[in-house]
């Protein structure tokens, strides 16, 4: 079914885009954050209250999402973050989820508990029929939008000196200090780009997963097994995992009883792990 | 001092121990009313003591623990219903579906870093999640269990509103079953976990059967896990789809990281700190609870419980000193 | 002397002491009010405090006191809760309960200790029958899924499809949808069940878009309807002549103004709109939103509301006597209006019976609501009379 494909994929890429900030952080600073989800959130309510009470468009949102939640993460990281970083995982997940805790009751004191909705522009609603398949504007201007990021993010990755001394901090901070390579301002910098990308996400994702204030919560357990799948050492493997997860999940619930489809992910998971335990682009190490 | 009375002096009764487990059945004689919280605290700690022999002692992270507390709860529950409603009997029952389950889960966790542990072992309880919600008939689904009703303890005393039976009954399993954890820590095959969770590579150069081992200890922390979930399907007389939640893991974990890992009694100060914490804010601002939680686990984190204890463990040693 | 007074206060602090001998009339409000319920908790809450403004605080002689306590949704924290309020606070009545496993967790506490349990918002039929002092002012699926079915068969739809959250309320409402429907002539062509915690309605939608039948009845709790919507007309499902019939908690009054243009036109069933004609309605929605920031009241308020009104009008017919058996004697067969239109508690059943409306949902002076074009009087819940005969 095309459009069950196509769906698929749509949800996928905001998945990739959602938690690939989350891969990258656990790869370079081996820190858990399961706060992440939290930035996605604050994304999403910043796109919908510049929508509600100042119509901003809606596409002239979404940079800004990125840039406040990229400025969130900054703040955060260079107050509280940098604190952990030595820590045990324990200690790292006692206080990301303490954090998520914050974020999600001062998100509900503010903007209430009822589930957030936006009006999408007119040319982002509808259906389009291609080659026979029936799919939505708004889930191709996803793939096409984050298409594009994966493949900027990739190329900053792999051609830009930052993304060259962000490699080399991941794959060893003290020998890429030791070469005078700014591993703080590394791990602050990349922090923030991923949290602004969560933020991009978040706010992407309104329409389609929406939006309250348990979102980080509900969510969580989706990025995190995005960046299982995908292993934590590039980009590629949390894209194609993300791509996997998105397909698995919709074809699963389309094909199967809705009963059983809602596992399908889980055993997707299970599997993987079984079969390759570092996830499925592992370097080895 | 040499090894052996190095150990035999972690395993003598400390002065404090006693008077904690003084205090702890004393409360059953006071005047009714927080009965029923404690009781919530002895199940608690109950779960994170397993927890605790997983991931204090053999060192695998889980975030899905609450499969095997889930387990425990519906098979207690389901042979109250169906079979006999006397508690012990469903007890013994709800411990051994647990070990079962855990033991055949065991394989799962023995590759792969800490991050896929930690998934594997929550996609298993995601699993078992919606394994019980497309089971209706056996679970009562999102309704949750019905028509439990839990027979007298040992015969004799009834569960009554105030909830002593309740803890009365909660409390002796978690003694009993910590003194069993007293000396499995204590035995050769505890040190040998220990040893495992320090350095798998060198304990098995050693020579110690490290999967074996891992997988025996995961059994027993889910053993451990299906009594707590059988004493609070009992203690409640219902079981509903939320013994098997992602949050029941989560909780259990926080409440183990609280109280501190590997010393068996992390398990109850956790829940004690946790529980009475969720209690108070609760009470004061129902609503806003979750923000000043968020707030404690933050600064706890930072502060570092280390911290936190060798502070508290020199300010006692002065006092006992002095 | 003195031993005396101690073993008096010993017994004392042991017995349930009976809250009619003391002038404060306890009654614990148990609500979900952080968690995924919580906008649930908020309107209920909200109601019960816009009542006590409205009423006063003292009924029949004695001062009312509301204990406040947030239950997250989970059973077993609202058995313990429910369990402290009695023995420690010594409610004399048990109100709120969010979802179905709160109230039905709670239900043996109630019969134990002979404490009425109004539960203000769970839907589920059977509820009711778990103890004899449990009354309820909200209303049950099978309510409103009936009168759909029956204005669905009467209205030129053969084929339907339900699609219902996979949880107790939505099992009761393809249940009670399907019979009745089939009594009625149509077809069923499938029944779909979503997972609670489905974030994406894709795959199912298009499952429907494929079968083209010539409605879609929907059920999903309050709170999913504006993301259910979206997705619907997102598929282009409201342009390929599927018409989407529902309960009315998918076009909740508490979010309609965020679903967009996309929702005109969907005809639903349900026991309140905010936009029911009455004067009693006008004056609870004007309070209400001045109450709480523009916030409109929804079918969780009303059940607070009607809630707490049942507990003053008891308390008035048993002069102040707030034991429970004389409390339930009094709830049983009361009747009043309400802002939703006229109610009574079924003295068989405890279970509300209330008017049941079919509306459309329509733009009204920039806002949208559901405006009421047909009523269905006296609505029993259907299960229970059907067990009957």
């Amino acid at each position: 079914m095309a459009t069950i494909l196509f769906d698929g994929v749509a949800y996928g890429m905001l998945l990739f885009v959602l938690a690939c900030g989350l891969a990258v952080t656990l790869g370079l600073m081996n820190f858990v954050n399961l706060a992440h989800g939290a930035f996605a959130m604050a994304g999403g309510y910043v796109t919908v209250v510049l929508m509600d009470k100042w119509g901003v468009p809606f596409v002239a949102c979404l940079p800004i999402a990125f840039l406040a939640a990229a400025a969130l993460g900054l703040v955060l990281e260079r107050t509280l973050y940098v604190h952990m970083y030595g820590r045990s995982p324990l200690e790292q997940v006692l206080f990301s989820i303490g954090l998520v805790f914050i974020a999600v009751a001062v998100t509900d004191y503010f903007m209430g508990s009822s589930q957030r909705n936006i009006q999408l522009p007119a040319w982002l609603q509808g259906r389009r029929e291609v080659l026979g398949a029936s799919i939505g504007i708004y889930r191709s201007f996803l793939i096409v939008l984050c298409g594009a990021l994966a493949l900027v993010l990739q190329l900053a990755l792999m051609k830009t000196r930052f993304g060259s001394r962000l490699r080399a901090a991941v794959d060893d901070a003290r020998v890429a200090r030791g070469l005078g390579i700014p591993v703080g301002f590394v791990f602050a910098a990349t922090f923030a780009v991923g949290s602004g990308l969560a933020g991009l996400g978040g706010a992407l994702g309104v329409e389609l997963l929406g939006l309250d204030p348990y979102f980080p919560l509900k969510f969580m357990v989706f990025f995190l097994i995005v960046v299982t799948v995908g292993g934590t050492s590039g980009l590629m493997g949390p894209f194609v995992a993300s791509l996997l997860l998105g397909v698995a999940d919709v074809a699963g619930k389309y094909y199967l009883s809705s009963a059983l489809g809602g596992f399908v992910i889980y055993v997707v998971l299970i599997v993987v792990l079984v079969l390759r335990p570092h996830g499925l682009f592992a370097r080895a190490r | 001092m040499s090894a052996s009375t190095s150990l035999q002096r972690r395993a003598r009764w400390r002065v404090a121990e006693i008077v904690f487990w003084l205090v702890a059945f004393g409360a059953l004689f006071a005047p009714a009313g927080k009965h029923l919280l404690l009781n919530e605290i002895a199940i608690l700690a109950l779960f994170a003591l397993s927890l605790d022999l997983i991931l204090g002692y053999a060192g695998i992270i889980s975030l899905g623990h609450a499969a095997f507390f889930g387990a425990g709860a519906y098979a207690a529950g389901i042979f109250c219903k169906m079979v006999m409603p006397d508690p012990t009997a469903g007890l013994l029952v709800a411990i051994i579906v647990a070990a079962v389950l855990g033991f055949a889960t065991s394989f799962l966790v023995l590759r792969g870093s800490d991050l896929t542990r930690l998934m594997v072992t929550l996609a298993v309880a995601l699993v078992l999640h919606e394994v019980a919600n497309a089971l209706p008939d056996w679970t009562g689904g999102a309704d949750g269990l019905q028509g439990m009703t839990v027979g007298p303890v040992l015969g004799t005393f009834d569960f009554d509103l105030y909830g002593r039976t309740a803890y009365a009954y909660s409390l002796t399993t978690l003694f009993v079953l910590l003194l069993l954890a007293r000396l499995v820590v204590r035995s050769p095959f505890g040190l040998s976990l220990m040893a495992i969770r320090r350095n798998p590579l060198r304990a098995a150069a050693l020579g110690v059967p490290v999967h074996r081992r891992l997988i025996a200890a995961y059994t027993l922390g889910a053993a451990y896990a299906g009594a707590a979930g059988a004493l609070l399907a009992q203690t409640t007389g219902y079981v509903s789809l939320d013994v098997l939640e992602f949050q029941r893991s989560a909780d259990v974990l926080l409440t183990l990281i609280i109280g501190g890992t590997g010393w068996l009694y992390g398990g109850i100060a956790g829940a004690i700190a946790f529980k009475i914490l969720q209690d108070v804010l609760s009470s004061t601002s129902p609503q806003f609870w979750m923000f000043w939680m968020g707030i404690f686990l933050v600064v706890l984190a930072l502060v570092g419980r280390e911290r936190l204890t060798t502070g508290a463990r020199g300010l006692v040693a002065r006092v006992m000193r002095s | 002397m003195l031993r005396r007074e101690l073993l008096a206060i010993a017994a004392l602090s042991v017995l349930p002491s009976v809250a009619s001998a003391q002038e404060t009339v306890k009654i614990g409000l148990i609500l979900p009010m952080t968690g995924q319920q919580a906008s649930t908790g908020k309107q209920i809450d909200a109601a019960v405090k816009l009542y006590l403004a409205k009423n006063g605080t003292t009924v029949a002689g004695k001062k009312i006191e509301v204990i406040l306590k947030d239950d997250t949704s989970v059973p077993d924290v609202t058995k313990r809760l429910a369990q402290e309020l009695v023995v420690n606070d010594k409610v004399a009545v048990l109100a709120g309960f969010g979802i179905t496993p709160s109230a039905k967790a709670t239900a043996p506490i109630a019969t134990q200790a002979k404490v009425p349990e109004v539960v203000m918002a769970a839907g589920t039929s059977s509820i009711t029958e778990d103890s004899p002092f449990i009354v309820r002012t909200s209303f049950t699926l099978a309510q409103s899924s009936v009168p759909m079915a029956e204005w669905a068969a009467k209205n030129g739809i053969k084929k339907v499809i339900t699609l219902v959250s996979d949880y107790g309320p939505g099992i009761d409402a393809e249940k009670s949808f399907t019979e009745k429907f089939k009594a009625d002539g149509g077809t069923i062509v499938e029944n779909l069940r979503i997972p609670m915690r489905s974030p994406d309605f894709a795959p199912v939608l298009q499952k429907v878009a494929d079968a083209k039948p010539d409605a879609l009845f929907v059920f999903v709790p309050s709170g999913t309807g504006a993301q259910f919507v979206k997705q619907f007309v997102e598929r282009g499902l409201d342009k390929s002549g599927v018409k989407l019939i529902a309960t009315g908690d998918v076009t909740d009054d508490d979010q309609l103004n965020g679903m967009g243009d996309a929702v005109v036109g969907v005809i639903n069933a349900h026991n309140y709109s905010a936009a029911h004609d009455s004067a009693a309605n006008k004056a609870f929605v004007d309070g209400f939103k001045k109450a709480n920031g523009g916030l409109r009241p929804n079918f969780m308020a009303v059940g607070g509301w009607d809630g707490m009104h049942l507990i003053y009008e008891a308390l008035k017919k048993t002069k102040g006597d707030a034991s429970g058996d004389k409390l339930i004697a009094a709830m049983k067969g009361m009747a009043w209006e309400s802002p939703r239109g006229p109610i009574s508690i079924d003295p068989e059943t405890r279970d509300i019976v209330q008017n049941i409306y079919i509306r459309k949902v329509e733009k009204k002076d920039g806002e949208l609501y559901n405006v009421e074009f047909a009523t269905i009087p006296n609505v029993k819940d259907p299960v229970k009379a059907a067990k009957k005969k």
